[in-house]
């Protein structure tokens, strides 16, 4: 009997070879971040600006205007004078609260955030949707994307852009994008196999066939994908202010430190009401689409 | 139909396998494995195995068999909607395996159209952008083509559906929106599976009579699956029957009912009421020679000899019958309307059951005659009888 302490203890690596493998890892990624860093920011610079431009927008047209044109977007898009009244009541309330610069900020950053979401994650979807090999790639990286802590990922984030706008968008948009792709995917796996067989049929190329049968009658999925994403977004909002994302956040934030309940509760208020706003909206928006394609159920 | 048409399509040697592993299984297939055999060793699924068949240009080729004999597998190999395990499917001379996806594309948007079993409506399109599709994909203006769509939705007998969504029509009328979408495409060939089986008796008949006059006007090539041997007798010109995957019979209806060539298609044949689902298609002898003129000195030189009677036409109008004895008594200048037979016509899509009164009512020959009132051949009586007495 020489050694048979791995009968009850994990037989581990030693602390030594740990720490040589941590340390060698962390200073390769730091020379990356050091080498690579700079051209990296240059390469977000475009989408800083238009965030900064975006801000500065809401942030500076008087409120009145903003308040019309969001209400003028609801209503486009809703056709529903309740919800339009809803939205109207809701901003009022967070501007007499003394919320509406952050609310401005964070509505800018979500959007930025759900748009680029929407760029990248459709594209992604229909690989996916078009590939199983692509498929069985990407469903592992979704899941590691949607249950790895979001503090995991902001630390390279951060050591290799730093603090503020853009590693705040890089995570909220790693953490929110998930749903789009699936729904993107199953959206179009889903769509009846003879009416696709029917286009090809006739003559319809690959494109038509992506554009004109299987993106149209995937959407009311794709919806449901682009408003999950959303809602996702605006959970992030908290998080991402830990790394400089300025916005309903941040009070958040300052209130758990210093224990201000009602600053952490009327801010937490805000988040919800956009939360509630950009559900209802794009729900019902997306209802209002899908009557106009497919005619009321039988008649 | 006349054996001298050229051949269209031509499949050789056409297997289909379903499963991970076909191209491994297909020799074993080829030995004569049974269907239940390979799916219990392998877990696939012989879809087809061993087709041989051709459609001439301008005939009405009907695929029958029961359900899961694979029709519908078949029907999809001719534009290629699946690939073959095995085989050959030559369209004009051309394999169709071998075209480039570009052709293959073009071949679909110029030479077919397919009817689907199940509809295959695009549910986000109004009903007329679905009977324009054909037309849209290719590129055409929808004012160009809408003229066409609307004629054809009125021929179908849904005139004032144009901006109604399919989810809105009933299943029958469903399958006329993918009836007329077929037609709209001009396409040559004519795909279609099972078009009619999900329409009442009435307009189903109705249908088939329509099929049958378009196919008068237009000569298309139609390859119609069925699983109902009225339609197929009732439509095709020749009918291929269809077991397990693999051809059992190909020929024509009176082959089908009276030559039923093993105990599958003789169940089959059993319970047909001929005289209710054969057509004077089946039995007619094609012979367009008719008399022309109005007195005897007219017709006495272009009488055929080898005949007892002939049809006498005026200007394109049917008069009646005329035989060889009257006119050896006529003089030159007598009219011939004055001794004419009035023997009625019929229509190649009649049913024989209407016919059997007409013909057993004269000692003469039938005259067959189109919509257009142009002859295209005559009933005998002989033939008449051979085909009703098993
Ligand atoms: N994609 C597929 N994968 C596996 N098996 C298939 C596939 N498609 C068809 N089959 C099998 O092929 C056989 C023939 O099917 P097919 O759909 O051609 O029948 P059918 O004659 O059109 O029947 P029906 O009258 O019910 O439409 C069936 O046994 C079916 O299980
Ligand atoms: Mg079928």
């Amino acid at each position: 009997m020489i050694d048979s302490s791995w009968l009850t203890e994990f037989p581990d690596m030693s602390r030594r070879e740990l720490l040589a493998i941590r340390q060698s890892l962390d200073s390769a990624y730091r020379t990356f971040s050091r080498d690579y860093g700079e051209s990296i920011e240059n390469f977000f610079d475009p989408l800083l600006y238009f965030l900064v431009w975006f801000e500065n927008l809401l942030i500076e047209t008087p409120w009145w205007l903003v308040l019309a044109a969001i209400v003028g977007l609801v209503y486009a898009a809703t056709r529903s004078w309740k919800l339009c009244s809803g939205v109207l009541a809701a901003f009022l309330a967070i501007g007499y609260f003394g919320m509406w610069e952050d609310t401005m900020r964070t509505l800018s950053i979500i959007t930025v955030c759900t748009i680029l979401s929407i760029c990248i994650g459709i594209p992604i979807g229909i690989l996916m949707a078009r590939s199983d090999r692509a498929k069985s790639i990407i469903t592992p990286m979704l899941d590691i994307m949607q249950t790895m802590p979001a503090f995991v990922y902001l630390i390279p984030v951060v050591m290799l852009l730093g603090i503020g706008r853009i590693p705040g968008v890089i995570a909220v948009v790693i953490y929110a994008i998930p749903p789009v792709i699936r729904l993107t995917n199953l959206g179009i796996r889903l769509v009846n196999q003879e009416t696709l067989e029917a286009a090809t049929a006739y003559g319809a190329t690959p494109t038509q066939r992506l554009f004109g049968v299987q993106i149209p009658l995937a959407m009311p999925t794709i919806m449901a994908g682009i408003n999950q994403t959303i809602m996702m977004a605006l959970a992030m909002v908290v998080v991402a202010s830990m790394i400089g994302v300025k916005g309903l956040g941040q009070p958040v934030l300052k209130s758990i430190t210093n224990q201000y309940f009602t600053l952490g509760l009327l801010n937490g208020l805000a988040i919800v009401a956009l939360a509630i706003i950009f559900d209802r909206v794009s729900q019902s928006y997306a209802k209002r689409a899908q009557k106009h394609l497919e005619g009321t159920e039988n008649g | 139909m006349d054996n001298t048409r050229e051949t269209l399509i031509e499949i050789e040697g056409l297997y289909q396998i379903f499963g991970p592993d076909a191209k491994n299984v297909l020799p074993k297939v080829k030995a004569g494995a049974s269907k239940e055999e390979i799916l219990a060793e392998t877990g696939h699924t012989i879809g087809l195995q061993d087709i041989n068949l051709s459609v001439k240009r301008g005939e009405i080729f009907v695929i029958m068999g029961l359900s899961g004999s694979g029709k519908s597998t078949l029907i999809r190999h001719f534009n290629r909607l699946i690939d073959p395990t095995a085989g050959k499917i030559k369209v004009e001379g051309d394999d169709i395996m071998e075209l480039p996806v570009k052709e293959l594309t073009t071949f679909r948007r110029h030479k077919m159209a397919m009817v689907f079993q199940h509809f295959g409506l695009m549910p986000h399109r109004c009903v007329l952008d679905n009977v324009g599709y054909g037309l849209l994909i290719k590129g055409e203006k929808r004012a160009e083509w809408k003229p066409k769509a609307v004629n054809w939705l009125e021929t179908v007998g849904l005139g004032g559906y144009e901006d109604q969504y399919p989810s809105q029509l009933s299943g029958g009328q469903q399958q006329r929106v993918g009836l007329a979408r077929a037609l709209c495409t001009d396409a040559e060939i004519l795909l279609m599976d099972e078009a009619f089986s999900a329409l009442d008796p009435l307009i189903r008949s109705e249908m088939q009579e329509q099929l049958i006059d378009l196919q008068e006007n237009l000569q298309k090539t139609i390859i119609f699956i069925t699983h109902d041997l009225d339609e197929a007798l009732r439509l095709g010109d020749r009918i291929a029957v269809l077991k397990d995957g693999k051809l059992v019979q190909v020929g024509t209806p009176v082959d089908i009912v009276l030559k039923p060539e093993d105990d599958y298609v003789r169940a089959f044949a059993k319970d047909v009421n001929r005289a209710r689902a054969l057509t004077v298609q089946t039995i007619m002898t094609a012979d367009t020679s008719k008399l022309e003129g109005i007195s005897a000195k007219d017709v006495r030189d272009i009488f055929p000899a080898d005949r007892g009677h002939a049809f006498v036409f005026n200007n394109n109008a049917y008069q009646g019958v005329l035989t060889k004895q009257q006119l050896d008594d006529m003089q030159d200048d007598d009219l011939l309307e004055k001794v004419l037979i009035k023997v009625p016509t019929v229509r190649r899509t009649n049913l024989l059951q209407d016919v059997i009164p007409l013909s057993l009512n004269t000692r003469f020959d039938l005259p067959v005659v189109n919509k257009q009132g142009e002859l295209k051949g005559r009933v005998e009586a002989s033939k008449l009888a051979d085909v009703l007495s098993p």
